[in-house]
């Protein structure tokens, strides 16, 4: 059975830049990069990222497939936006992180354990349960997501501020049960069935 | 001469700097009636605040002079001063034109002596320097103005201090009752030799020009090299401290989708310009960093680039700045950004900061006649009917030896239009 790496890696053959720009949210933006460097000198996190996004766009355009694909950097994006606002081409740098940190988990190639990528997926499993997020089972989900022993550390650590949660009435114990959710649940399931169809479609995921 | 010699023949210049001397000359030259309206009381433009040329560097003063000896000796082309364009009516070969014409409250009669500018106490930020220094309020434009007439600042007039520069003057030249003017004419072809301006540095907002000390744009840089600058030609900072190690921030405002949209051609050459007066100031201690995206050394300067590039005190640093911080004990801006040769990122101190802005056309905001077609950037590219022309950076983003190339080429455009106008008319 092939995956969809592979069928990608078939399809594209050398022409990494031509994928990203089919595949990735606003990936057809890259070739507009004149590698100034202001994203990069822009983006408040900027020390932890491996390749900043400039680097990203001319290895994108180098045909650097795997290193992109499996870099963590794209992950590290936090949505502030100061490089889109300061792009001298008005790149939608922030989007094309995402757009590439999404396109890489679906081909099953981003790296594992990026906390960034685990967390995104608890809270979407959560998610699309009952169509509302269950805080609770979200937040022990994330505890318990590096071990057993390493889940009970962490919800003591939390312990003082649950307790306060539940005090405010911000929290309910009793969502452990399974909690709440739309009415609709059939009309629910259907909408992000649909949903996700468009989008297979659209990225080429579609079988 | 008046303006009763205005006819559909005629062609008027908008705009006295380099451009409209030259395309004004062209036409006289070739036997046209042409009227030169300057909005400042003084013919040269922003090239006679230039220090020197690129790529020769020799001082705008030898071709300016050049051009007011033909221009004093033409009777067909008429100087007005001071004048605005305040509508344009009409079309190709019959327009009508108004005129605004400011008062100078210094006659003919003005001798140049100085006396008046003695006499008075008040001061005004020096137009000339960018507003680094102050003048008197009665002043000379600066050394090459043309016509060497003072100009008394409207602020003064209707207070003692005008009184004083009136009772000082031997010529009896200062009249404080001029009122300002309006003149109608009727001219066959308009040459919108209205020029440039740099971009507003302030807008640039992560670079700090206003609020973060010892940034400056190229311009306040080319007239702190002048010897006739606000610092007598060396580079010192406002803290008076000597500047040895410059940095030159390309593209700022240019080619930027949030500021200008064009390349403005002129500003890499600019700075490889630049690095010599540092060098000439502070020899081989002397230090110039260019940060650049890629130099656009057009046409036969990459000769100049090549020769900037072999000088040990020039360093290139392929990185548009991001952000500019100020160090608080040493007084020195501090540039932030990453470098796209090894993506490293880098935090470099300097002792001042010079940023090469853009040029922006002059008529940016101005409500210009509706014949006028405008690029995205507003530059003037011509007009609809045909009888005006843009010419030097009016037109495009230009250096001085283009400009006159524009300008000519207009010229000989407006002329064209004058000789048709002359034929429809004679049959």
């Amino acid at each position: 059975m092939t995956t969809a790496n592979q069928t990608a890696i078939a399809k594209y053959k050398n022409s990494f830049l031509k994928e990203v720009e089919a595949n990735v949210e606003e990936g057809h933006w890259v070739r507009m990069c004149m590698q100034c460097g202001v994203c990069a000198g822009s983006c408040p996190l900027g020390n932890a990222w491996a390749h900043p996004p400039q680097e990203l766009f001319m290895m994108i355009r180098a045909g650097k497939r795997e290193e992109v694909l499996a870099s963590d950097s794209m992950w590290m994006c936090t949505s502030c936006y100061n490089c889109i606002v300061r792009c001298p081409r008005k790149l939608p740098i922030t989007h094309i992180m995402h757009g590439l940190a999404n396109y890489a988990h679906r081909l099953g190639i981003a790296p594992k354990g990026q906390p960034t990528r685990e967390t995104a997926t608890l809270f979407w499993n959560n998610l699309i349960k009952k169509g509302r997020v269950n805080e609770l089972t979200f937040s022990l989900a994330l505890y318990f997501k590096d071990g057993f022993v390493q889940g009970i550390k962490n919800a003591l650590n939390m312990q003082a501020v649950g307790l306060g949660l539940v005090k405010a009435r911000r929290l309910n114990p009793m969502e452990i049960l399974g909690g709440h959710g739309v009415k609709d649940q059939a009309g629910f399931k259907a909408m992000i069935e649909k949903a996700r169809q468009i989008e297979d479609r659209k990225k080429g995921f579609a079988k | 001469m008046s303006a009763s010699i205005a006819t559909s023949q005629t062609i008027l210049v908008v705009g006295g700097g380099i451009s409209g001397m030259t395309a004004a000359l062209e036409a006289a030259e070739c036997g046209k009636q042409v009227i030169l309206a300057e909005k400042l009381p003084t013919l040269g433009g922003r090239t006679a605040l230039l220090y020197r040329y690129f790529p020769k560097m020799c001082h705008p003063t030898c071709g300016l002079e050049i051009n007011l000896k033909r221009l004093k000796g033409n009777p067909k082309l008429r100087v007005m001063t001071m004048t605005e364009v305040a509508a344009v009516s009409g079309s190709r070969g019959d327009y009508t034109v108004t005129l605004k014409v400011k008062p100078r409250y210094v006659t003919e009669a003005c001798t140049a002596c100085g006396d008046c500018g003695n006499a008075v106490s008040a001061e005004i930020p020096n137009p000339a320097n960018y507003g680094l220094d102050r003048i008197k309020a009665a002043y000379l434009p600066h050394g090459m103005a043309y016509p060497q007439r003072y100009v008394i600042d409207p602020t003064i007039v209707g207070t003692p201090e005008g009184e004083k520069a009136k009772a000082a003057c031997k010529a009896g030249a200062v009249d404080l009752a001029m009122q300002e003017e309006t003149v109608e004419l009727k001219v066959g072809s308009v040459v919108w030799a209205t020029g440039w301006r740099p971009y507003d540095a302030a807008k640039i907002q992560p670079y700090g020009y206003g609020r973060i000390p010892n940034v400056v744009t190229s311009l306040e840089f080319e007239r702190m090299a002048d010897p006739h600058g606000p610092t007598s030609g060396r580079l010192l900072r406002a803290d008076g401290k000597e500047a040895k190690n410059v940095a030159f921030i390309q593209c700022a405002g240019s080619r930027d989708e949030n500021h200008l949209r064009h390349c403005s051609r002129i500003c890499c050459m600019a700075s490889l310009k630049q690095t010599h007066y540092v060098r000439e100031a502070c020899g081989e201690e002397g230090k110039s960093t260019i940060y650049y995206i890629d130099i656009r050394a057009i046409d036969r300067f990459e000769d100049f680039y090549q020769s900037v590039q072999n000088d040990p005190t020039v360093t290139f640093v392929k990185s548009k700045v991001a952000r500019i911080a100020f160090n608080e004990q040493t007084g020195n801006p501090v540039l932030h950004g990453v470098d796209t040769e090894g993506y490293k990122r880098y935090a470099t101190e300097h002792d001042l900061v010079v940023l090469a802005v853009g040029m922006e056309p002059e008529v940016t905001g101005v409500k210009l006649p509706e014949d006028i077609v405008l690029d995205s950037s507003n530059f003037i590219e011509g007009s609809k009917s045909g009888g005006m022309f843009g010419a030097g950076s009016a037109a495009s983003p230009l250096d001085v030896n283009r400009s006159v190339q524009s300008a000519t080429a207009a010229s000989l455009k407006a002329i064209q239009v004058i000789h048709k106008t002359a034929s429809t008319e004679a049959a």
